[in-house]
């Protein structure tokens, strides 16, 4: 199943077909959710409208854990299986992981100042969504420092592969610690305890945000095949060229 | 066993030693890790508040109808409907504080009196449109903080 997936070439005749639409499912929920969450949504009853901040900054803090996952998972693939394609796709996960967790910070902070009172505190939360950030950016700063490209690879999965340990603590934290961030409103025993007009907005941009990243990773992987090739071809030119004057 | 499931095995041996080394080193971090106490908290693990050198954080509601001014200080009452802690602070405070509202304080003890530095308002997990806040009120169903 996973070797089946794993040929380029297949790869790239799939998500030909199928780019298009993740585009599309991703603008229409874009444009639903910024609509409801901007316009037809309430107030809430403590916050007034700065709880529209949250169709942002829930959804972001979803997919920075969510992909994250992924990113480790398939580091785990790289490193048992040695599949090549694995390791492009961590590293096109990366980036993407990165833009949401710092918007999840830079969107929090903005919401910290008018309803907390401050922009940042050293609480679990926040802290460990930090560290998840730090994670990233080890990540690719790692996979990037070595002279070949496959050393860089292993040990920036070796990282990830460690960081997965964060995902539970930053998830968790605000249920395990007191902390100044309130506990999960969503994914909780019980059910969630948001109205459901404000539950609409939120999960069209989760979707949203979710088939843009699916739709960035797959343009990042097709990119970094295509790098691939080309290094193969010039490498090959390069060898002819010697071979003619040897 | 091949080499594919004995790197899977170590893999998982590795995440397994260092999400437990993780968990320990947590737990003995517990009181650096939590951002606040409630005021029951500090009872049961100083005694006494005279016991409390150090800067704190204090985190509960402020008990109704237990806010004062006097001049620049405002005096109000942290609870956790067990135990409460008289604040005096200085300073600016939050919109969002009023009484029943959670807030997390940060100061010093001086003769049993909490002399915040800093309040930082505290909002719960639920969400709801103002309208829905007040029927639940009204029909005594109300399960959000009191405001």
């Amino acid at each position: 199943m996973f070797d089946w997936l794993a040929n380029p070439n297949r790869f790239n005749r799939i998500t030909e077909k199928i780019q298009p639409y993740i585009l599309l499912i991703s603008v229409i929920t874009l444009i639903s959710g910024l609509y409801f969450g901007l316009f037809d949504s309430p107030k809430d009853y403590q916050q007034g409208d700065a709880v529209r901040i949250m169709y942002v900054h829930v959804p972001s803090a979803w997919l920075a854990s969510f992909l994250y996952f992924s990113l480790a998972i398939s580091c785990i693939f790289y490193l048992v299986w040695k599949h090549p394609l694995a390791d492009l796709v961590s590293s096109s996960i990366a980036p993407i992981g990165t833009l949401f967790s710092a918007l999840t910070l830079v969107t929090g902070s903005l919401w910290g100042k008018p309803m907390w009172g401050t922009w940042w505190v050293w609480d679990a939360r926040l802290t460990s969504m930090l560290v998840l950030f730090f994670f990233y950016l080890g990540y690719i700063l790692l996979s990037n420092a070595f002279e070949r490209k496959i050393d860089g690879s292993k040990t920036a999965s070796v990282l990830a592969i460690v960081g997965l340990i964060n995902l539970p603590i930053v998830k968790f934290s605000v249920d395990w610690w007191h902390t100044l961030h309130q506990p999960a409103s969503i994914i909780k025993i019980g059910g969630p305890s948001i109205d459901d007009k404000m539950l609409l907005p939120l999960i069209l941009m989760f979707f949203a945000l979710s088939f843009f990243s699916l739709y960035m990773i797959i343009l990042n992987v097709k990119t970094k095949l295509i790098e691939k090739k080309c290094e193969a071809l010039l490498l090959k030119s390069n060898l002819e060229e010697i071979s003619k004057i040897g | 066993m091949n080499s594919k499931y004995r790197r899977l095995f170590i893999t998982i041996v590795i995440i397994l030693t260092l999400g437990l080394a993780t968990k320990l080193i947590l737990m003995a971090l517990e009181d650096n890790i939590v951002y606040f106490y409630t005021p029951d908290d500090l009872i049961e693990k100083f005694g006494d508040t005279k016991n409390i050198q150090n800067k704190i954080r204090i985190g509960g509601l402020v008990l109704e109808s237990s806010i004062k001014k006097e001049g620049e200080k405002t005096i109000f009452m942290i609870t956790d409907r067990k135990k409460e802690v008289k604040v005096v602070f200085k300073g600016p405070l939050p919109d969002l504080f009023r009484e029943g509202q959670g807030i997390v304080a940060e100061g010093m003890f001086q003769n049993n009196n909490f002399i915040a530095s800093e309040v930082l308002a505290k909002h719960d997990e639920n969400y709801m449109p103002p309208e829905v806040a007040d029927a639940l009120k009204k029909n005594n169903v109300w399960k959000g903080e009191s405001d």
